[in-house]
Order: structure tokens, then C-alpha cells, then sequence
């Protein structure tokens, strides 16, 4: 990797008053590539999106390195922040239906995104807006974009999440189980609009899931969370050589289509997991 | 073990109709799945089956007797629920003893102690448990005792409204296990609501496709492999679900 986007080494994150970090010691590097974090529920890696964009100030957030392009992050300040967020990073939330403003148009908050960081006039961020959600494919951009969120369903909303947050030309996205409000049948289409847009743009996408098997298709890496660690680091085609026997108790216990039915392998925690190093 | 039977279910939420004559059979000890995108009435036919609401036209019996004609109290020993979220669907103020006591006030069974210990033995839970507040459980643990609660009052059907998809994977295959185990010990009848084909296809040996107030097709569990669904919006959805799935 010749010009990592975001370069991280031993990032953890404490919350207030919380007696072990929640997130510990994680270190990564990001190009422009799509990356998983998979992980179950409190195993950090919501938290490690979060310490990203540094939106949790009430956190004591440690690292020894935490850059991203050429800026410090550890160093830097709010306002230099507020220039990133949204600009060059940005993140996307799980629930449309509650990541969005509910009492405005949808159109208007995508091209509140361009003026917040772009100069220009309202016309051009209006026309900016329509040719983004043309982008994410919505068949109507001009009817949708005066539509207010709950006039749209799931699927649509979290389209114009995605377009929102990619009108910037963001070198880094952060997808925060972008899907799993969504149903079976709209979550590919919604993906595979996100994936070919990050491919077009030679985005770095951080995808944050639960889902492995949504991060076996859509990623080209893994970063595999157990109790705010990183366990291990894989190919996403190499899901299934994965050594680590938390990664592999996951992978068995999901239960498949034609399956064999018998009892699902429950996994089986480890003490030691939390502690080793890792590999 | 009792059969299910829905014919003709329609509910009508003002002007809007929400279910249209749906009918389905459910078999003594069968599992039976109910799938479908959010909106399409999958919960609202078991809430409309359970009489938790009843503004509906249609008939729905239960062995061979309609829901209709039962008592409350019948009606509860006969059918339980098992609702998705372990967060919102025990009250955060009471001990599991109090949860798990109050079905038995209602109906006086007897020997309260002996079968709360029983029920939490059922799901795999430490007696101790029963002086724990939900908050101090872990989800897992907290959709064990929605189960040990159900299945208390010995229920002859058990309704699944998507009863693992606020669980993460390791612990879903936790409850699917536990939840397969009890269906064969106690002869339970399960209509089980999942968006989740591969849960369906490890469970259920029938299933119907629900869309928009309609049941499109019962299907039997080999379909899903093969595709062997003949309507378009069935094919649909098991296609979504088979390439989703596809790298396994």
C-alpha cells in the first residue's frame, strides 16, 4: 500500500467511568479499499467508527499514531475537524428513519451537505443534489429530492443517506451496518450502489457489520473484533481459512440455506481471547 | 400437540386493508414460517391470531376450537408469543420471579416454585436467575426468559414474532438450538415471523411468502435451495436471500 488513507496503531477508547477500555489497541491501515469490521454487538466496533471521526468528546480517546491523509488526528483541533467531517470523511448510520431530519425535505439536506463545505449558490446545490440522487439511482431525483423522509421507504432513505454522503468526494467513508435496517431484497441493491460508487471514486470504505456475510461479498479485507480487540485481520475470500477460533465459531454458527439441521455449533468463549496478542 | 388453522384473515386498519383473506394450515408439531418484507403483515397476523388485536373478519382455530370462542385465560394456555426485542418486551422493573410468577397467578397453577425453577431449567438458565432484573442479563440470556415465560403456562402453540434477529449469530444459534429442543420435548406447534430465509430453511418445514397483505405462496423448505418458488415475487425474494448467501 503505497499512500494509506488512514493510518492507525494502538487506538483504544475508554468511556467515561467504564472500568475496561472499549476499544483496545487496534491497529490498522486503510487504502483505497474496502475494509470490514465485523464483530458482535459490544465488541467495539461501532466505537472504533466513532473514535474515527472523533465524535465522541466525553471519550478518552489514546493512540500512537491516528492519521488520516496528512492530518493528525489525535492532534487535531475541532475546527479543523468540523472542515473534515463530512467533507473528506463521513460516516453512514444504520436507520435512515432516524439519521435523517424528519421535518425537512430530503433534497434540501443533501445540498445543505454541499453548501455546508462548498461555496456556491443555492441553485447549483440544488442541481448538485438531483445529479447525486440520479447517481444512487433514484428514478424521480427531482420528485424525490422535494419528498420528506417519511414519505420515502427504507431503502430510498438510505439512498439518499448514501448520496448525502458521498457528494463530497470523501476519500473515506465509514459505513455503519449501512443495511441492516433494510430488508433482504433492497439491501443488495443498496450495496451494490454504495460499492460501485466507492469502486468509481477510489473511496476507502470502512464497513462496520455484524453481517460476515455481507462483508465476504462486499469487502476486500476483515478486521475481526472480539471484547474491543482486534482477534485477527483476514482477505475476505480467505473468510473460511480463518484461524482464529472465535472467527471460525461465528462462521459455524450461522445457520445456512440447505443445511444439514442438526444443532448449530454454539461458540464456545475463550477467557483467553480477550487477552492474547494479536496474531 | 394442537394444529393451526387461518382462513380467510382480513384487517382493516381504518381505510387501510391490511390483510387480505389470508389462509394458511399449520400442522400439530409443525414449525411454520412466515416471511416477507417489513410492511407486508407478518407480525400483524400473529398479533390478529393471538387476539391481541381483534378488529379482524376471518377465522383462525387452534385444535378444534376458534380463538374466538375461547376465554382469555384458554386462550393464553393454549398460545404464547415469543416477541423479537428481549429489551422491550420484559419490564425493566421486574425480577424474572415476577415475570415468570404472574402467568401462573393468573391461571392458579399450582406449585409456583418447582415450575419457575422448571421453566428456567427448560432454557438453560441457572434457578438463581429468578432474583435478577432484566438488566442484568445479557440479550441472549434475556430472550431465554421471554421463552421460559411462554412456555410456563404449557402452551400447546407458540408464536415467533422474529425471535432471533435482535440477537447477534453466536447467540441466535444458542436460542435456534434451544427453541428446536423444546418443539420435540413438548410437542409445541411453532408459527415462526423471520426475514431470515437461512433461519427459516434450518427450522421450518413449510413457509409462506407474505407481500402486501397477502400470502403470495406456501412453499415447502426444500424450495428454497433450488428456487423452487412459482411466483414472481416468491422467486424474488429467494433469489435475494440465495445471493446474499451465495459465497457460503
Amino acid at each position: 500500500m503505497t499512500d494509506p488513507i488512514l493510518d492507525v496503531a494502538d487506538l483504544s477508547v475508554r468511556y467515561p467511568g467504564a472500568t475496561a477500555p472499549a476499544v483496545r489497541n487496534v491497529s490498522f491501515t486503510l487504502g483505497r479499499e474496502r475494509l470490514g469490521v465485523v464483530g458482535e454487538s459490544g465488541s467495539g466496533k461501532s466505537t472504533l467508527g466513532r473514535a474515527l471521526m472523533r465524535l465522541m468528546p466525553a471519550a478518552d480517546i489514546t493512540a500512537r499514531r491516528m492519521q488520516f491523509e496528512e492530518v493528525d488526528l489525535l492532534a487535531a483541533r475541532e475546527r479543523q475537524m468540523l472542515k473534515l467531517r463530512g467533507r473528506r470523511m463521513s460516516m453512514i448510520l444504520q436507520d435512515p428513519k432516524f439519521s435523517l431530519n424528519p421535518i425537512r425535505r430530503c433534497g434540501d439536506q443533501i445540498a445543505e451537505a454541499y453548501r455546508t463545505h462548498f461555496r456556491c449558490s443555492k441553485a447549483q446545490a440544488h442541481d448538485k443534489a438531483v445529479e447525486m440522487l440520479d447517481a444512487v439511482q433514484i428514478r424521480e431525483p427531482e420528485r424525490v429530492y422535494r419528498l420528506y423522509p417519511h414519505e420515502v421507504s427504507g431503502g430510498m432513505g438510505q439512498r439518499v443517506m448514501i448520496a448525502m454522503m458521498l457528494l463530497t468526494d470523501p476519500d473515506l467513508v465509514i459505513a455503519d451496518e449501512p443495511t441492516s435496517a433494510l430488508d433482504v431484497t433492497v439491501r443488495l441493491q443498496v450495496l451494490r450502489i454504495l460499492d460501485d460508487l466507492v469502486r468509481e471514486k477510489g473511496i476507502g470504505l470502512i464497513m462496520i457489520s455484524h453481517d460476515l456475510n455481507l462483508v465476504r461479498n462486499f469487502c476486500d479485507r476483515v478486521l475481526i473484533m472480539y471484547a474491543g480487540r482486534v482477534v485477527e485481520t483476514l482477505k475476505a475470500r480467505d473468510l473460511d481459512r480463518a484461524q482464529h477460533p472465535y472467527t471460525r465459531g461465528l462462521l459455524a454458527a450461522q445457520p445456512r440455506i440447505a443445511g444439514d439441521r442438526g444443532d448449530l455449533p454454539v461458540l464456545q468463549r475463550d477467557p483467553a481471547w480477550e487477552q492474547e496478542a494479536r496474531p | 400437540m394442537k394444529p393451526v388453522v387461518i382462513s380467510d384473515l382480513s384487517v382493516a386498519f381504518g381505510a387501510l386493508r391490511v390483510l387480505h383473506d389470508v389462509s394458511f394450515d399449520v400442522a400439530a408439531g409443525e414449525c411454520f414460517g412466515l416471511v416477507g418484507e417489513s410492511g407486508s403483515g407478518k407480525s400483524t397476523v400473529l398479533r390478529c391470531a393471538s387476539m391481541l388485536w381483534s378488529k379482524w373478519t376471518g377465522e383462525v382455530r387452534i385444535g378444534d376450537r376458534s380463538v374466538r370462542e375461547m376465554s382469555a385465560a384458554d386462550r393464553c394456555r393454549t398460545l404464547q408469543m415469543v416477541f423479537q426485542d428481549p429489551f422491550g418486551s420484559l419490564h425493566p422493573r421486574h425480577s424474572i420471579r415476577t415475570v415468570l410468577s404472574e402467568p401462573l397467578k393468573i391461571q392458579n397453577i399450582p406449585d409456583r416454585d418447582d415450575r419457575m425453577a422448571q421453566a428456567l431449567c427448560d432454557v438453560g438458565l441457572p434457578v438463581d436467575f429468578l432474583d435478577r432484573y432484566p438488566h442484568q442479563l445479557s440479550g441472549g440470556q434475556r430472550q431465554r426468559v421471554a421463552i421460559a415465560r411462554a412456555l410456563i403456562v404449557e402452551p400447546d402453540v407458540l408464536f415467533l414474532d422474529e425471535p432471533t434477529s435482535a440477537l447477534d449469530v453466536s447467540v441466535q444459534a444458542e436460542i435456534i438450538n434451544l427453541l428446536m429442543r423444546l418443539r420435540g420435548e413438548k410437542g409445541l406447534t411453532y408459527v415462526m415471523v423471520s426475514h431470515d430465509l437461512a433461519v427459516i430453511d434450518h427450522m421450518c418445514d413449510r413457509f409462506a411468502v407474505m407481500q402486501a397483505g397477502r400470502v403470495v405462496e406456501v412453499l415447502n423448505r426444500e424450495a428454497i435451495a433450488g428456487n423452487g418458488a412459482t411466483q414472481a415475487y416468491a422467486r424474488d425474494l429467494i433469489d435475494a436471500s440465495l445471493e446474499y448467501e451465495r459465497a457460503l
